[in-house]
Protein backbone atom coordinates (compact mmCIF):
# COMPACT_ATOMS: atom_id res chain seq x y z
CA UNK A 1 0.00 0.00 0.00
CA UNK A 2 1.19 3.49 -0.74
CA UNK A 3 1.11 6.25 1.86
CA UNK A 4 2.01 9.92 1.86
CA UNK A 5 4.03 11.11 4.83
CA UNK A 6 3.25 14.83 5.05
CA UNK A 7 5.62 16.86 7.18
CA UNK A 8 4.16 19.89 8.94
CA UNK A 9 6.28 22.21 11.02
CA UNK A 10 6.58 25.73 12.30
CA UNK A 11 8.52 27.57 9.58
CA UNK A 12 9.41 30.48 11.82
CA UNK A 13 11.05 28.13 14.32
CA UNK A 14 12.83 26.32 11.47
CA UNK A 15 14.19 29.58 10.11
CA UNK A 16 15.46 30.51 13.57
CA UNK A 17 17.59 27.36 13.78
CA UNK A 18 21.36 27.81 14.04
CA UNK A 19 23.48 26.52 11.19
CA UNK A 20 24.68 23.61 13.31
CA UNK A 21 21.09 22.68 14.14
CA UNK A 22 20.13 22.88 10.46
CA UNK A 23 23.05 20.64 9.52
CA UNK A 24 21.99 18.12 12.17
CA UNK A 25 18.42 18.17 10.85
CA UNK A 26 19.51 17.71 7.25
CA UNK A 27 21.75 14.84 8.34
CA UNK A 28 18.83 13.22 10.13
CA UNK A 29 16.64 13.54 7.02
CA UNK A 30 19.37 12.10 4.84
CA UNK A 31 19.68 9.11 7.19
CA UNK A 32 15.90 8.73 7.26
CA UNK A 33 15.71 8.70 3.47
CA UNK A 34 18.50 6.11 3.32
CA UNK A 35 16.71 3.92 5.86
CA UNK A 36 13.54 4.09 3.74
CA UNK A 37 15.53 3.10 0.65
CA UNK A 38 17.25 0.25 2.52
CA UNK A 39 13.85 -1.04 3.65
CA UNK A 40 12.58 -0.94 0.06
CA UNK A 41 9.79 1.44 1.09
CA UNK A 42 10.92 4.63 -0.64
CA UNK A 43 8.87 5.77 -3.63
CA UNK A 44 9.81 9.45 -3.61
CA UNK A 45 9.77 12.63 -1.61
CA UNK A 46 10.73 16.29 -1.73
CA UNK A 47 11.38 19.22 0.53
CA UNK A 48 9.21 22.25 -0.25
CA UNK A 49 10.41 25.84 -0.34
CA UNK A 50 8.90 27.95 2.47
CA UNK A 51 5.22 28.85 2.29
CA UNK A 52 5.70 32.55 1.38
CA UNK A 53 7.00 31.33 -1.99
CA UNK A 54 3.61 29.73 -2.63
CA UNK A 55 0.75 31.17 -4.62
CA UNK A 56 -2.73 29.69 -4.28
CA UNK A 57 -5.36 29.57 -6.97
CA UNK A 58 -9.07 28.84 -6.94
CA UNK A 59 -12.09 29.68 -9.09
CA UNK A 60 -14.63 31.96 -7.39
CA UNK A 61 -17.84 32.88 -9.24
CA UNK A 62 -16.32 31.62 -12.44
CA UNK A 63 -13.25 33.86 -12.11
CA UNK A 64 -9.87 32.57 -11.12
CA UNK A 65 -8.50 34.13 -7.98
CA UNK A 66 -4.80 33.95 -7.17
CA UNK A 67 -3.51 34.60 -3.66
CA UNK A 68 -0.02 35.04 -2.25
CA UNK A 69 1.09 32.37 0.16
CA UNK A 70 -0.40 29.01 0.98
CA UNK A 71 -4.16 28.53 0.92
CA UNK A 72 -4.62 27.78 4.62
CA UNK A 73 -3.14 29.90 7.41
CA UNK A 74 -1.97 27.57 10.14
CA UNK A 75 0.69 27.60 12.80
CA UNK A 76 2.33 24.64 11.07
CA UNK A 77 3.10 24.65 7.38
CA UNK A 78 3.61 21.78 4.96
CA UNK A 79 7.38 21.56 4.59
CA UNK A 80 7.83 18.39 2.59
CA UNK A 81 6.56 14.93 1.88
CA UNK A 82 7.55 11.35 1.27
CA UNK A 83 5.72 8.74 -0.73
CA UNK A 84 6.28 5.29 0.74
CA UNK A 85 5.11 1.78 -0.02
CA UNK A 86 4.59 -0.55 2.97
CA UNK A 87 2.24 -3.39 3.88
CA UNK A 88 -0.20 -1.49 6.10
CA UNK A 89 -1.05 1.61 8.11
CA UNK A 90 0.71 0.31 11.23
CA UNK A 91 4.01 0.16 9.35
CA UNK A 92 3.34 3.52 7.71
CA UNK A 93 2.84 5.08 11.16
CA UNK A 94 6.06 3.49 12.37
CA UNK A 95 7.87 5.24 9.51
CA UNK A 96 5.97 8.44 10.29
CA UNK A 97 7.28 8.30 13.87
CA UNK A 98 10.85 7.89 12.60
CA UNK A 99 10.62 11.03 10.48
CA UNK A 100 12.88 13.66 12.07
CA UNK A 101 10.06 16.22 11.74
CA UNK A 102 7.89 14.23 14.18
CA UNK A 103 9.80 15.60 17.18
CA UNK A 104 9.18 19.28 16.38
CA UNK A 105 6.08 19.26 14.23
CA UNK A 106 3.29 17.00 13.08
CA UNK A 107 3.54 14.15 10.65
CA UNK A 108 0.37 13.28 8.80
CA UNK A 109 0.25 9.77 7.38
CA UNK A 110 -2.34 9.29 4.65
CA UNK A 111 -3.17 6.33 2.44
CA UNK A 112 -2.91 7.09 -1.27
CA UNK A 113 -6.24 6.88 -3.07
CA UNK A 114 -5.44 4.42 -5.83
CA UNK A 115 -7.60 4.85 -8.89
CA UNK B 1 0.32 0.68 45.24
CA UNK B 2 -0.82 4.12 46.42
CA UNK B 3 -1.19 6.69 43.71
CA UNK B 4 -0.79 10.22 44.96
CA UNK B 5 -2.34 12.96 42.95
CA UNK B 6 -1.70 16.65 43.39
CA UNK B 7 -5.06 17.66 42.00
CA UNK B 8 -7.11 17.47 45.19
CA UNK B 9 -10.46 15.83 45.68
CA UNK B 10 -11.19 15.20 42.02
CA UNK B 11 -7.74 13.70 41.54
CA UNK B 12 -8.07 11.50 44.61
CA UNK B 13 -11.49 10.36 43.49
CA UNK B 14 -10.06 9.47 40.12
CA UNK B 15 -7.13 7.58 41.63
CA UNK B 16 -9.40 5.59 43.94
CA UNK B 17 -11.82 4.82 41.14
CA UNK B 18 -8.93 3.75 38.90
CA UNK B 19 -7.65 1.43 41.60
CA UNK B 20 -11.03 -0.26 41.72
CA UNK B 21 -11.58 -0.32 37.97
CA UNK B 22 -9.82 -3.52 36.94
CA UNK B 23 -11.14 -5.48 39.85
CA UNK B 24 -14.70 -4.45 39.07
CA UNK B 25 -14.52 -5.02 35.31
CA UNK B 26 -13.13 -8.45 36.09
CA UNK B 27 -15.90 -9.16 38.58
CA UNK B 28 -18.71 -8.02 36.30
CA UNK B 29 -17.29 -9.59 33.14
CA UNK B 30 -16.67 -12.91 34.85
CA UNK B 31 -20.39 -13.03 35.66
CA UNK B 32 -21.79 -11.80 32.35
CA UNK B 33 -19.07 -12.97 29.94
CA UNK B 34 -19.48 -9.54 28.38
CA UNK B 35 -16.34 -7.46 28.73
CA UNK B 36 -17.62 -4.57 26.64
CA UNK B 37 -20.90 -4.39 28.57
CA UNK B 38 -19.06 -4.49 31.89
CA UNK B 39 -16.78 -1.67 30.77
CA UNK B 40 -19.69 0.47 29.60
CA UNK B 41 -21.60 0.03 32.83
CA UNK B 42 -18.52 0.72 34.88
CA UNK B 43 -17.48 3.79 32.95
CA UNK B 44 -20.95 5.24 33.57
CA UNK B 45 -20.55 4.44 37.27
CA UNK B 46 -17.10 6.00 37.06
CA UNK B 47 -18.48 9.25 35.64
CA UNK B 48 -21.08 9.33 38.40
CA UNK B 49 -18.36 8.79 41.01
CA UNK B 50 -16.20 11.60 39.66
CA UNK B 51 -19.23 13.88 39.79
CA UNK B 52 -20.36 12.77 43.21
CA UNK B 53 -17.26 11.98 45.28
CA UNK B 54 -15.40 15.29 45.19
CA UNK B 55 -18.41 16.93 46.88
CA UNK B 56 -19.80 14.12 49.03
CA UNK B 57 -16.46 12.65 49.98
CA UNK B 58 -15.03 9.28 49.00
CA UNK B 59 -17.22 6.45 50.29
CA UNK B 60 -15.82 4.05 52.88
CA UNK B 61 -15.90 1.30 50.30
CA UNK B 62 -15.31 2.80 46.83
CA UNK B 63 -15.36 -0.67 45.27
CA UNK B 64 -18.80 -1.41 46.63
CA UNK B 65 -20.15 2.00 45.63
CA UNK B 66 -18.90 1.64 42.04
CA UNK B 67 -20.03 -1.95 41.82
CA UNK B 68 -23.53 -1.19 42.96
CA UNK B 69 -23.77 1.69 40.50
CA UNK B 70 -22.41 -0.41 37.63
CA UNK B 71 -24.64 -3.32 38.45
CA UNK B 72 -27.74 -1.15 38.45
CA UNK B 73 -26.76 0.16 35.06
CA UNK B 74 -26.19 -3.33 33.71
CA UNK B 75 -29.56 -4.48 34.99
CA UNK B 76 -31.29 -1.37 33.62
CA UNK B 77 -29.60 -1.91 30.29
CA UNK B 78 -30.81 -5.49 30.14
CA UNK B 79 -34.32 -4.35 31.03
CA UNK B 80 -34.28 -1.82 28.20
CA UNK B 81 -33.15 -4.37 25.66
CA UNK B 82 -35.22 -7.37 24.76
CA UNK B 83 -33.78 -9.76 27.24
CA UNK B 84 -32.66 -13.17 26.05
CA UNK B 85 -32.70 -16.22 28.24
CA UNK B 86 -28.99 -16.07 28.88
CA UNK B 87 -29.20 -12.44 29.91
CA UNK B 88 -31.89 -13.29 32.41
CA UNK B 89 -29.47 -15.73 33.98
CA UNK B 90 -26.88 -12.96 34.19
CA UNK B 91 -29.40 -10.67 35.82
CA UNK B 92 -30.23 -13.25 38.39
CA UNK B 93 -26.54 -13.79 39.10
CA UNK B 94 -26.00 -10.06 39.41
CA UNK B 95 -29.08 -9.46 41.51
CA UNK B 96 -28.25 -12.36 43.78
CA UNK B 97 -24.89 -10.87 44.56
CA UNK B 98 -26.20 -8.17 46.86
CA UNK B 99 -24.10 -9.86 49.53
CA UNK B 100 -20.99 -8.65 47.73
CA UNK B 101 -21.95 -5.10 48.68
CA UNK B 102 -19.06 -5.19 51.11
CA UNK B 103 -15.80 -4.56 49.24
CA UNK B 104 -13.96 -7.27 51.14
CA UNK B 105 -16.43 -9.73 49.71
CA UNK B 106 -15.76 -8.72 46.09
CA UNK B 107 -13.72 -11.65 44.89
CA UNK B 108 -10.64 -10.67 42.96
CA UNK B 109 -11.14 -11.86 39.40
CA UNK B 110 -8.37 -9.75 37.90
CA UNK B 111 -6.10 -12.73 37.40
CA UNK B 112 -8.84 -14.53 35.44
CA UNK B 113 -9.37 -11.39 33.38
CA UNK B 114 -5.66 -11.22 32.54
CA UNK B 115 -5.72 -14.85 31.45
CA UNK B 116 -8.75 -14.22 29.25
CA UNK B 117 -7.12 -11.19 27.62
CA UNK B 118 -3.97 -13.22 26.95
CA UNK B 119 -5.87 -16.30 25.74
CA UNK B 120 -4.35 -18.24 22.79
CA UNK B 121 -7.52 -17.43 20.82
CA UNK B 122 -6.79 -13.68 21.10
CA UNK B 123 -4.42 -12.20 18.54
CA UNK B 124 -1.00 -11.89 20.24
CA UNK B 125 -0.57 -8.20 19.35
CA UNK B 126 -3.95 -7.42 20.96
CA UNK B 127 -3.27 -9.02 24.34
CA UNK B 128 -1.39 -6.13 25.92
CA UNK B 129 -3.86 -3.48 24.64
CA UNK B 130 -6.76 -5.56 25.94
CA UNK B 131 -5.21 -5.90 29.40
CA UNK B 132 -4.48 -2.17 29.51
CA UNK B 133 -8.04 -1.37 28.62
CA UNK B 134 -9.88 -3.86 30.79
CA UNK B 135 -7.68 -3.74 33.90
CA UNK B 136 -6.64 -0.11 33.86
CA UNK B 137 -9.43 1.55 31.95
CA UNK B 138 -7.26 3.22 29.32
CA UNK B 139 -9.19 4.54 26.36
CA UNK B 140 -8.47 3.30 22.86
CA UNK B 141 -6.85 6.59 21.85
CA UNK B 142 -4.25 6.43 24.61
CA UNK B 143 -3.48 2.79 23.90
CA UNK B 144 -3.21 3.57 20.19
CA UNK B 145 -0.61 6.27 20.92
CA UNK B 146 1.43 3.86 22.99
CA UNK B 147 1.46 1.16 20.34
CA UNK B 148 1.72 3.54 17.36
CA UNK B 149 -1.53 2.44 15.78
CA UNK B 150 -4.22 4.69 14.33
CA UNK B 151 -6.83 5.34 17.08
CA UNK B 152 -9.75 4.21 14.90
CA UNK B 153 -7.92 0.99 14.06
CA UNK B 154 -7.09 0.30 17.71
CA UNK B 155 -10.72 0.92 18.66
CA UNK B 156 -11.95 -1.57 16.06
CA UNK B 157 -9.39 -4.18 17.10
CA UNK B 158 -10.34 -3.90 20.78
CA UNK B 159 -14.02 -4.25 19.96
CA UNK B 160 -13.28 -7.28 17.77
CA UNK B 161 -11.15 -8.90 20.48
CA UNK B 162 -13.91 -8.44 23.07
CA UNK B 163 -16.51 -9.81 20.70
CA UNK B 164 -14.27 -12.83 20.23
CA UNK B 165 -14.14 -13.43 23.98
CA UNK B 166 -17.94 -13.42 24.04
CA UNK B 167 -18.43 -15.50 20.88
CA UNK B 168 -15.98 -18.19 21.86
CA UNK B 169 -17.27 -18.14 25.42
CA UNK B 170 -13.70 -18.01 26.70
CA UNK B 171 -13.65 -19.13 30.30
CA UNK B 172 -13.09 -16.46 32.91
CA UNK B 173 -10.99 -18.78 34.97
CA UNK B 174 -7.41 -19.30 35.94
CA UNK B 175 -6.28 -22.13 33.67
CA UNK B 176 -5.46 -25.61 34.91
CA UNK B 177 -1.91 -26.20 36.07
CA UNK B 178 -0.96 -28.24 33.00
CA UNK B 179 -1.79 -25.28 30.74
CA UNK B 180 0.18 -22.87 32.88
CA UNK B 181 3.52 -22.50 31.19
CA UNK B 182 2.28 -21.10 27.89
CA UNK B 183 -0.78 -19.35 29.30
CA UNK B 184 1.17 -17.52 31.99
CA UNK B 185 3.85 -16.67 29.46
CA UNK B 186 1.26 -14.88 27.34
CA UNK B 187 0.18 -12.78 30.34
CA UNK B 188 3.80 -11.94 31.19
CA UNK B 189 4.54 -11.09 27.58
CA UNK B 190 1.55 -8.75 27.40
CA UNK B 191 2.63 -6.87 30.53
CA UNK B 192 6.21 -6.72 29.25
CA UNK B 193 4.96 -5.39 25.91
CA UNK B 194 3.10 -2.66 27.77
CA UNK B 195 6.32 -1.79 29.61
CA UNK B 196 8.33 -1.79 26.41
CA UNK B 197 5.87 0.43 24.61
CA UNK B 198 5.81 2.80 27.56
CA UNK B 199 5.86 6.36 26.48
CA UNK B 200 6.91 9.28 28.62
CA UNK B 201 4.57 11.96 29.73
CA UNK B 202 7.29 14.30 30.96
CA UNK B 203 4.94 16.94 32.30
CA UNK B 204 2.83 14.36 34.11
CA UNK B 205 -0.13 16.66 33.55
CA UNK B 206 -2.18 14.44 31.34
CA UNK B 207 -4.11 12.02 33.54
CA UNK B 208 -4.97 9.76 30.64
CA UNK B 209 -1.38 9.78 29.38
CA UNK B 210 0.29 8.60 32.53
CA UNK B 211 3.49 6.78 31.95
CA UNK B 212 2.68 3.36 30.57
CA UNK B 213 5.86 1.93 32.04
CA UNK B 214 4.56 2.72 35.52
CA UNK B 215 1.23 1.12 34.69
CA UNK B 216 3.00 -2.03 33.54
CA UNK B 217 4.95 -2.12 36.79
CA UNK B 218 1.68 -1.74 38.63
CA UNK B 219 0.28 -4.72 36.72
CA UNK B 220 3.48 -6.63 37.49
CA UNK B 221 3.06 -5.92 41.20
CA UNK B 222 -0.54 -7.02 40.99
CA UNK B 223 0.49 -10.27 39.32
CA UNK B 224 3.15 -10.97 41.95
CA UNK B 225 0.58 -10.28 44.68
CA UNK B 226 -1.90 -12.67 43.05
CA UNK B 227 0.73 -15.32 42.24
CA UNK B 228 3.33 -15.10 45.01
CA UNK B 229 4.82 -18.52 44.20
CA UNK B 230 5.42 -17.90 40.50
CA UNK B 231 9.14 -17.20 39.93
CA UNK B 232 8.69 -15.86 36.41
CA UNK B 233 6.14 -13.27 37.56
CA UNK B 234 8.69 -12.10 40.15
CA UNK B 235 11.37 -12.17 37.44
CA UNK B 236 9.31 -9.94 35.17
CA UNK B 237 8.68 -7.44 37.97
CA UNK B 238 12.38 -7.47 38.89
CA UNK B 239 13.29 -6.83 35.25
CA UNK B 240 10.92 -3.86 34.97
CA UNK B 241 12.05 -2.39 38.32
CA UNK B 242 15.71 -2.67 37.33
CA UNK B 243 15.07 -0.90 34.07
CA UNK B 244 12.90 1.73 35.74
CA UNK B 245 15.53 2.36 38.42
CA UNK B 246 17.74 3.90 35.74
CA UNK B 247 15.09 6.12 34.17
CA UNK B 248 16.57 9.41 35.43
CA UNK B 249 20.12 8.46 34.44
CA UNK B 250 19.15 8.01 30.78
CA UNK B 251 19.23 11.74 30.12
CA UNK B 252 21.69 14.38 31.30
CA UNK B 253 20.67 17.78 32.68
CA UNK B 254 20.26 19.11 29.13
CA UNK B 255 18.03 16.23 28.08
CA UNK B 256 20.76 14.51 26.08
CA UNK B 257 20.77 10.71 25.80
CA UNK B 258 23.26 8.90 28.05
CA UNK B 259 24.12 5.28 27.15
CA UNK B 260 24.13 2.73 29.99
CA UNK B 261 27.94 2.53 30.17
CA UNK B 262 28.21 6.29 30.73
CA UNK B 263 25.35 6.65 33.22
CA UNK B 264 25.98 8.27 36.58
CA UNK B 265 25.32 5.59 39.16
CA UNK B 266 24.27 8.24 41.67
CA UNK B 267 21.20 8.81 39.51
CA UNK B 268 20.07 5.18 39.73
CA UNK B 269 17.18 4.51 42.09
CA UNK B 270 18.71 2.38 44.85
CA UNK B 271 15.33 1.57 46.36
CA UNK B 272 14.02 0.01 43.16
CA UNK B 273 17.30 -1.84 42.54
CA UNK B 274 17.14 -3.29 46.06
CA UNK B 275 13.56 -4.37 45.56
CA UNK B 276 14.40 -5.98 42.22
CA UNK B 277 17.36 -7.88 43.69
CA UNK B 278 15.23 -9.16 46.58
CA UNK B 279 12.51 -10.33 44.19
CA UNK B 280 15.06 -12.11 42.05
CA UNK B 281 16.69 -13.84 45.02
CA UNK B 282 13.31 -15.04 46.25
CA UNK B 283 12.32 -16.24 42.78
CA UNK B 284 15.59 -18.16 42.39
CA UNK B 285 14.73 -20.32 45.40
CA UNK B 286 11.92 -21.93 43.39
CA UNK B 287 14.59 -23.39 41.11
CA UNK B 288 12.56 -22.80 37.93
CA UNK B 289 14.43 -20.43 35.66
CA UNK B 290 12.86 -18.76 32.71
CA UNK B 291 13.23 -15.90 30.31
CA UNK B 292 12.25 -13.12 32.70
CA UNK B 293 14.47 -14.20 35.58
CA UNK B 294 17.39 -14.45 33.12
CA UNK B 295 16.71 -10.99 31.72
CA UNK B 296 16.44 -9.55 35.22
CA UNK B 297 19.70 -11.28 36.17
CA UNK B 298 21.39 -9.60 33.19
CA UNK B 299 20.22 -6.25 34.57
CA UNK B 300 21.71 -7.25 37.95
CA UNK B 301 25.02 -8.02 36.30
CA UNK B 302 24.98 -4.54 34.77
CA UNK B 303 24.33 -2.73 38.05
CA UNK B 304 27.14 -4.70 39.70
CA UNK B 305 29.14 -1.75 38.36
CA UNK B 306 28.22 -0.04 41.63
CA UNK B 307 30.45 -2.51 43.48
CA UNK B 308 32.99 -3.75 40.91
CA UNK B 309 33.38 -0.53 38.96
CA UNK B 310 32.37 -2.40 35.77
CA UNK B 311 29.57 -4.70 34.65
CA UNK B 312 30.15 -8.43 35.06
CA UNK B 313 30.51 -9.18 31.34
CA UNK B 314 31.38 -12.80 32.03
CA UNK B 315 28.05 -13.36 33.78
CA UNK B 316 26.19 -11.31 31.17
CA UNK B 317 27.63 -13.53 28.42
CA UNK B 318 26.61 -16.75 30.18
CA UNK B 319 23.12 -15.40 30.83
CA UNK B 320 22.66 -14.36 27.19
CA UNK B 321 23.78 -17.82 26.07
CA UNK B 322 21.10 -19.37 28.27
CA UNK B 323 18.52 -16.84 27.10
CA UNK B 324 19.34 -17.53 23.46
CA UNK B 325 19.01 -21.29 23.95
CA UNK B 326 15.62 -20.63 25.52
CA UNK B 327 14.17 -18.09 23.07
CA UNK B 328 16.20 -18.17 19.86
CA UNK B 329 15.32 -14.49 19.58
CA UNK B 330 17.38 -12.41 17.12
CA UNK B 331 17.34 -9.51 19.60
CA UNK B 332 18.92 -11.78 22.22
CA UNK B 333 21.52 -12.87 19.64
CA UNK B 334 22.29 -9.20 19.01
CA UNK B 335 22.74 -8.43 22.71
CA UNK B 336 24.85 -11.53 23.12
CA UNK B 337 27.14 -10.26 20.36
CA UNK B 338 27.48 -6.91 22.13
CA UNK B 339 28.40 -8.67 25.39
CA UNK B 340 30.91 -10.80 23.48
CA UNK B 341 32.51 -7.68 22.00
CA UNK B 342 32.95 -6.31 25.53
CA UNK B 343 34.58 -9.53 26.69
CA UNK B 344 36.64 -10.65 23.68
CA UNK B 345 36.88 -7.59 21.48
CA UNK B 346 35.06 -6.08 18.51
CA UNK B 347 36.16 -8.71 15.97
CA UNK B 348 34.54 -11.54 17.94
CA UNK B 349 31.50 -9.35 18.49
CA UNK B 350 31.17 -8.54 14.80
CA UNK B 351 31.27 -12.17 13.68
CA UNK B 352 28.58 -12.98 16.24
CA UNK B 353 26.62 -10.00 14.94
CA UNK B 354 26.94 -11.27 11.35
CA UNK B 355 25.54 -14.62 12.49
CA UNK B 356 22.64 -12.86 14.23
CA UNK B 357 21.93 -10.77 11.11
CA UNK B 358 20.93 -13.90 9.20
CA UNK B 359 17.54 -13.20 10.74
CA UNK B 360 15.99 -10.58 8.43
CA UNK B 361 13.98 -9.07 11.31
CA UNK B 362 17.10 -7.24 12.46
CA UNK B 363 17.31 -5.27 9.19
CA UNK B 364 14.95 -2.56 10.42
CA UNK B 365 15.95 -2.79 14.08
CA UNK B 366 17.78 0.35 15.14
CA UNK B 367 19.91 -1.21 17.94
CA UNK B 368 21.37 -3.69 15.45
CA UNK B 369 22.78 -0.92 13.26
CA UNK B 370 23.96 1.12 16.26
CA UNK B 371 25.83 -1.92 17.64
CA UNK B 372 27.29 -2.68 14.22
CA UNK B 373 28.44 0.92 13.81
CA UNK B 374 30.17 0.91 17.20
CA UNK B 375 31.99 -2.36 16.42
CA UNK B 376 33.11 -1.22 12.97
CA UNK B 377 34.31 2.03 14.53
CA UNK B 378 36.33 0.06 17.10
CA UNK B 379 37.82 -2.06 14.29
CA UNK B 380 39.01 1.05 12.44
CA UNK B 381 36.48 0.99 9.58
CA UNK B 382 35.03 4.53 9.68
CA UNK B 383 33.38 4.19 6.26
CA UNK B 384 31.47 1.07 7.23
CA UNK B 385 30.67 2.60 10.63
CA UNK B 386 29.27 5.75 9.01
CA UNK B 387 26.98 3.68 6.80
CA UNK B 388 25.70 1.70 9.79
CA UNK B 389 25.27 4.85 11.89
CA UNK B 390 23.28 6.34 9.00
CA UNK B 391 20.79 3.47 9.07
CA UNK B 392 20.57 3.59 12.87
CA UNK B 393 19.86 7.33 12.73
CA UNK B 394 17.23 6.86 10.03
CA UNK B 395 15.44 4.13 12.03
CA UNK B 396 15.45 5.96 15.39
CA UNK B 397 12.30 7.67 16.67
CA UNK B 398 13.71 9.30 19.82
CA UNK B 399 15.27 12.67 18.96
CA UNK B 400 17.69 12.48 21.93
CA UNK B 401 19.05 9.12 20.78
CA UNK B 402 19.14 10.37 17.19
CA UNK B 403 21.27 13.36 18.20
CA UNK B 404 23.60 11.07 20.15
CA UNK B 405 24.10 8.78 17.14
CA UNK B 406 24.60 11.75 14.83
CA UNK B 407 27.29 13.15 17.13
CA UNK B 408 29.03 9.74 17.19
CA UNK B 409 28.85 9.56 13.41
CA UNK B 410 30.14 13.11 12.96
CA UNK B 411 33.14 12.29 15.17
CA UNK B 412 34.30 9.47 12.86
CA UNK B 413 37.73 10.09 11.29
CA UNK B 414 36.42 10.19 7.71
CA UNK B 415 38.52 11.68 4.93
CA UNK B 416 36.11 14.27 3.57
Amino acid sequence: MQFAILIYGNETAMMAMSEAEQATMLGAYKAYSEALVAAGAMRGGERLRPSPTAASVRIVNGKSEVLNGPYAETREQLGGFYLIDVADMDLALAWGARCPGASHGTIEVRPIWTM
Amino acid sequence: MERTDPRGAAGTAEAVARQAYGKLVAWLAARTRDVAGAEDALSEAFVAALRHWPEAGIPASPDAWLMTAARRRLIDGHRRRSVEAKAIEDLLVLAGDEAAEDAAAVPDDRLSLMFVCAHPAIEPRMRAPLILQTLLGFDAGTIASAFLVAPATMGQRLVRAKRRIAELGLAFAVPERDEWPERLDAVLEAIYAAYGEGWADPSGQEARLRNLAEEAIWLGRLLVALLPDEPEAAGLLALMLHSHARRFARRDADGRYVPLAAQEMARWDEGLIGEAEALLARAARAGRFGRYQLEAAIQSAHVVRRRLGRPDWQAIGVLYDALFDLTGSPVVALNRAVALAEREGAAAGLSALDAAARDPRLESYQPYWAARAAMLEALGDPTGAAKAYGLAIGLETDPAVRDFLQARCAALPLSR
